[in-house]
Order: C-alpha cells, then sequence, then structure tokens
C-alpha cells in the first residue's frame, strides 16, 4: 500500500492535482461547504477549453527549447468566428462548422510551421507575428456581426450528465487518446526523442521535420476545435475569447509537470494544471477580490508553482 | 560581403520605410514632421534596450509591456504627488527585476513562464494603483520630454544619445563582453571565474532600469496613465531587438541596431501605414507582415542558419 502511494507521489502530476485540490478545500471552507459540488462541475466545464489546447501547447512545447506556439489565442478567436458565421444559427450545419473550424485551425498550425522552416524564424516570434496577422484577419472577418450558435450547438456543449459535463467526458476520452499517442506511438516517441535531443533523434533515423510538421499542425487543429466549442459553451463568438488561453495553455503544462525544456511529457498533468487555474480563479472570485487582486494573485501563484516545480539542469 | 549586408541590413530596413514615408508623403520629411512621427519613439527605444539585455543572456521577457503600463501608473500618481514613495518604488521595480534575474538563473527557470507570470503581477498592481485611466505625469517630466532642441527634432537626438550610452555600456567595456558572454558561453564565464549569479542580475537589473525610464518617457509624452497603456511594448521591443541584429540565443544582441529597429518599428507602427491609407483593422496585420518580411530578408542575405 505505501510503495503504492510512494510511486504515485513519484508521479509528476500528482502535484497539479494536490494543488487543486488544496484550493478547492480553501473555497469551500470560505463558503462553509456551500456550493461544492457545483463549483466542481463549473471547473470541470471550463477546463474542458484549457485542456484541449493545454494538450496542443504540450506537444509542441516537448519538441524541444524554443518550441512554443503564441498564436493559439488568435487561433481561437478566429477559430470560433469561422464556425460561428459556418454554422450560421442553423442546427443541420454544426458538422460542416466544426469541420470548418478545425481546418481553418490546421491551416494556422500549417502556416506557423511554414515561416518557421521555410524563412527560419525562431517559433516564439514566428507564431507572434502570425497571430497578429490572424487577429486582424479576424477583426476584419467578424466585424459587426451577431455571431451566435444554432440552438442545439449551444445546448449540447451545455450537457450535463449527473452533474458531471458532457464535453469533460469526451475530453477526458480524447486525452486517454492523447497519452496514447504520445507514449505508444511512432510520432509520440518521435516528439520526445526530439526534444531530449535533437541531433541524436536525426541521427537515429527519426523523420524530424515530418513530426514537427505534424504536431504544429495538431496543435493548430486543437485551437481550432477549443475555438468553436467556447463560441458554442459562451453562446457567441468574438476576437478576444481566447485571449486568456496564451497563458493558461503554457502554465497548465509546466503545472502539470511537463519538461519546459522539451522531452518530457505527460498528459493527466494538463488535467491537473487546467482545474488548478480554474479552481483558483473560482476561488478568488468566491473570495470576492477586485479585478487587480485576482490577477496580482494569478501571477504570483504561477511564479510561485513554477518556481517550486524548479527547472532542471542541463544534462551536459 | 554578406556579413557586411546582413550588418546594414537594420539601417536599410529603416531607410527604406523612410524612403517610402518621403514617397508618399513629402512633407513629413521635416523637423515638425518627425517631431510628430517619432514622438512615442522614445519609449520604444528604452524598452527595446530593456528587451536587449534580457535577450543578451537567451531569456525573454514578456513581461515588459505590463511593467512599462504598471511604471506609467507609478508616475503619474506617486512620483507626482509624493516624489520620494514613486522613485522609491521604481527603485524598488528595478531590484525585483534584479531578483527575478537571480530567480531564474538559481532554480534553472523557463524565463518565459516567469515573465509570462510576472506580467500579470505588474498588470494587477497598475490596476490596484490607478483602476480608472488617469493621474498626472510631474512636470518636470513633461518638461523633458518637450524639449525641442535647434535643427535636430528631440526624438532624433535623445535615441542616439540612449544608443551611445548602451553601446559603450555593453560593447565596450570589459563587464559588458562579460555580460554577453553569459548568453554566448557561460561555462565559460564561469571557468574564468566571473558569477554568473552576479551577471544574470545585472542584466535583469538593467532590463528594469530601462523599463523604468521607459516608462516615465511614455508617461512624459501622453501626460496621463492607464494600466493598459504599454501593452503593445511586449511585441514592439522584441521586434526591435530582432529587426535590430539580435539573435534569440548566443548573446549576439547590438544596442545600435536595437535603437535603429525600434525606430524602424515606431515609424512602420503607424505613420507609414496611416500614410499608405492601410485601415486600422489591418494596421496589426502589416506589424506582423514587416517583421516576417525583415527575418525573410535576413536569411535570404544572411549565412545558413544554425541546424537546430
Amino acid at each position: 500500500m505505501s510503495a503504492a502511494i510512494k510511486s504515485l507521489m513519484a508521479r509528476p502530476w500528482i502535484w497539479s492535482f494536490l494543488g487543486a485540490g488544496s484550493v478547492w478545500l480553501a473555497a469551500i471552507a470560505f463558503t462553509g461547504g456551500y456550493g461544492a459540488g457545483g463549483m466542481l462541475t463549473a471547473a470541470l466545464s471550463l477546463s474542458v477549453f484549457t485542456v484541449i489546447v493545454g494538450v496542443g501547447q504540450m506537444f509542441v512545447i516537448t519538441l524541444g527549447p524554443g518550441n512554443v506556439d503564441l498564436s493559439l489565442p488568435a487561433n481561437i478567436g478566429l477559430a470560433s468566428a469561422v464556425a460561428m458565421k459556418t454554422m450560421g444559427g442553423d442546427d443541420r450545419w454544426v458538422a460542416v462548422g466544426l469541420a470548418a473550424a478545425l481546418a481553418c485551425g490546421l491551416a494556422v498550425g500549417i502556416a506557423n510551421y511554414l515561416l518557421i522552416r521555410a524563412l527560419r524564424i525562431p517559433p516564439i516570434i514566428a507564431t507572434l507575428s502570425a497571430s497578429f496577422i490572424i487577429q486582424s484577419i479576424d477583426i476584419s472577418y467578424g466585424r459587426g456581426l451577431q455571431i451566435k450558435p444554432p440552438p442545439g450547438f449551444a445546448d449540447f456543449t451545455n450537457i450535463e450528465i449527473a452533474g458531471v459535463p458532457l464535453l469533460a467526458i469526451l475530453t477526458l476520452l480524447f486525452t486517454v487518446f492523447a497519452s496514447v499517442a504520445l507514449h505508444r506511438t511512432i510520432w509520440g516517441r518521435s516528439v520526445l526523442a526530439i526534444g531530449q535531443n535533437i541531433r541524436a533523434a536525426r541521427l537515429a533515423g527519426v523523420k524530424v521535420e515530418p513530426v514537427r510538421f505534424a504536431t504544429y499542425a495538431l496543435c493548430g487543429a486543437l485551437g481550432g476545435l477549443a475555438g468553436a466549442l467556447l463560441a458554442g459553451y459562451f453562446r457567441g463568438a468574438n476576437v478576444d475569447i481566447g485571449n486568456e488561453y496564451l497563458l493558461a495553455s503554457i502554465a497548465v503544462v509546466v503545472i502539470g509537470g511537463t519538461s519546459v525544456s522539451g522531452g518530457r511529457a505527460n498528459v493527466p498533468g494538463v488535467w491537473g494544471g487546467a482545474l488548478f487555474l480554474v479552481l483558483l480563479l473560482t476561488m478568488l472570485n468566491t473570495f470576492g477580490v477586485s479585478a487587480g487582486v485576482r490577477l496580482l494573485a494569478t501571477g504570483l501563484i504561477i511564479v510561485a508553482v513554477i518556481t517550486a516545480a524548479g527547472g532542471e539542469k542541463p544534462a551536459r | 560581403m554578406r556579413r557586411r549586408l546582413r550588418a546594414t541590413l537594420p539601417a536599410l530596413s529603416l531607410a527604406l520605410v523612410l524612403a517610402a514615408i518621403a514617397w508618399l508623403n513629402p512633407r513629413a520629411i521635416s523637423y515638425f514632421g518627425f517631431t510628430l512621427m517619432l514622438n512615442l519613439a522614445i519609449p520604444i527605444v528604452l524598452a527595446t534596450l530593456a528587451q536587449m539585455f534580457v535577450i543578451a543572456g537567451n531569456d525573454l521577457d514578456l513581461s515588459i509591456g505590463a511593467f512599462v503600463g504598471f511604471v506609467c501608473c507609478v508616475s503619474a500618481t506617486w512620483l507626482k504627488d509624493e516624489a520620494w514613495l514613486g522613485a522609491l518604488a521604481l527603485i524598488g521595480c528595478v531590484a525585483v527585476y534584479a531578483a527575478l534575474g537571480a530567480l531564474i538563473y538559481l532554480r534553472n527557470l523557463p524565463s518565459i513562464v516567469v515573465t509570462l507570470g510576472m506580467s500579470f503581477v505588474w498588470q494587477g498592481l497598475a490596476i490596484l494603483l490607478l483602476p480608472k485611466p488617469g493621474g498626472a505625469a510631474p512636470g518636470w517630466l513633461r518638461a523633458v520630454m518637450g524639449v525641442k532642441p535647434p535643427l535636430i527634432p528631440f526624438p532624433i537626438v535623445a535615441a542616439a544619445l540612449i544608443a551611445a550610452i548602451a553601446y559603450v555600456g555593453l560593447m565596450r567595456t570589459s563587464y559588458g563582453a562579460i555580460l554577453r558572454g553569459c548568453g554566448g558561453n557561460a561555462v565559460a564565464i564561469e571557468r574564468a571565474g566571473w558569477s554568473l549569479l552576479r551577471a544574470k542580475m545585472v542584466l535583469f537589473a538593467l532590463a528594469g532600469a530601462f523599463g523604468v525610464l521607459s516608462g516615465m518617457a511614455l508617461v512624459g509624452i501622453t501626460t496621463s496613465a492607464d494600466a493598459n497603456i504599454g501593452n503593445g511594448y511586449t511585441l514592439l521591443s522584441i521586434a526591435g531587438v530582432i529587426l535590430g541584429g539580435g539573435e534569440f540565443v548566443g548573446g549576439a544582441v547590438s544596442p545600435v541596431g536595437a535603437v535603429i529597429g525600434a525606430l524602424t518599428m515606431a515609424m512602420a507602427a503607424s505613420p507609414l501605414l496611416t500614410f499608405m491609407h492601410i485601415p486600422p483593422d489591418w494596421q496589426v496585420a502589416a506589424n506582423g507582415a514587416i517583421l516576417i518580411i525583415v527575418l525573410a530578408a535576413r536569411v535570404l542575405i544572411g549565412r545558413k542558419g544554425p541546424e537546430r
């Protein structure tokens, strides 16, 4: 029994769940146990979006130092507008709209990769410049239009089964697949190998560029999916809908115990990190603090968590 | 030949932007025109140099925009009403930056995540200090930023002066070489007996100090502050450093290039686009596109990039 606990404690993702749990306890201690279940349901609903983009970001970050996708917020914003416009408020077009959002995100991911590869721009700058272009496209594309989701789609994103949101269950299934993909497929293991040592990976015959291409494309597509779902959940698309996911997507990956210098990743931690972040905001809201204090506390806690987690010393 | 072309690329892009402006609106090329067009250039130049010091140590500061905004709020409130309190707070800011450098070095933390977290901290503090746009710049600050020297517009004089100071400090002193070496070959610097911790703290403290100057300059121009006033500066500063020929890794940065890069961004960011009648919707995209074009030009004429 104690051996089982020991091996559980050695998992890099356990801390994020412990953190999420203690934040939740602090919140319900404050309310005297009132709304404990509702808080969890709400946290699960909101975590879904962070988890979806977090998994994409995790694969990109695992590719190694310097790899990060800063275009996710703009990507989410554009995809939400594309999805809502394609659906046009009509339930029969939901599938087409979702496909359009996925395609839009995929195109963004591919464009990012082309900038990085063809122009040899560092990923940070490439995805950042891309995000400005995407943002402009979104502003001029979605301007002046009331973009509402079809009623059926909006209801679908809000379905709860015994207090558990349907989307959370689906996302859980998706993360199981992502975990299998990371640890058991050639692509997943290639991502890890590239992150550990790109030269060694190349010499060992890993097809580095196709793998990087697939990873950026996947991250883009997941951003697109999150955009469509967000627009359904919040009943409308807008340019700023993805703004908070820049920090959130990176933070959940790091809090979840994935190495920022690449080469080591785990999927459960993304869930733990997402629940921690969402519950943290819920807790601060319960305490009734002002916007300034909320920002301040979020920032300080993220810096504290990353400091406690620490970076590893380079192998060489 | 190619190397020289690469080194002159920052100046070349600035000349190109100037030529485009001269062609689109010849009247803009005048004392008055430059004073107007480069109105906001000084804070951008200072923020870019702040970013340059961080990049010289192979880090990246994603909080500089929020930090500049916070400094603006401090300058427009405390510094005006209780000068000593404001000065103390601003010195404290530099100390916080030095502490961040120490933290990042000692715990081997990714600077992107730490500074992303800090950007929330600065923004939160700014909102607490100044919940609504307002405040007023101290009179002396407005007077300094409103100086009208003869013949050459103030922003150009100031930019040249700042470039000269940063150039001498970082490129011409022996400790400047140590600072750059901290990003170039940290192991060698450490073996030679220099403290990497101290170098990192100095780099971050310099970044903090230039960030403070940037915020003060900005509030001196705009005369009132807003918690979100500096939000665009994070991108502008990174873009300026890279346009100026800096590299993300290896401590290869150029203070003069960074200043020219910042001036190019300041001119390209709005005067050029306005003269070209680009609608506001697309101005953000145009900034991104300019960045991509310059970087692409650098690859075309530059050496083969390192295999990564």
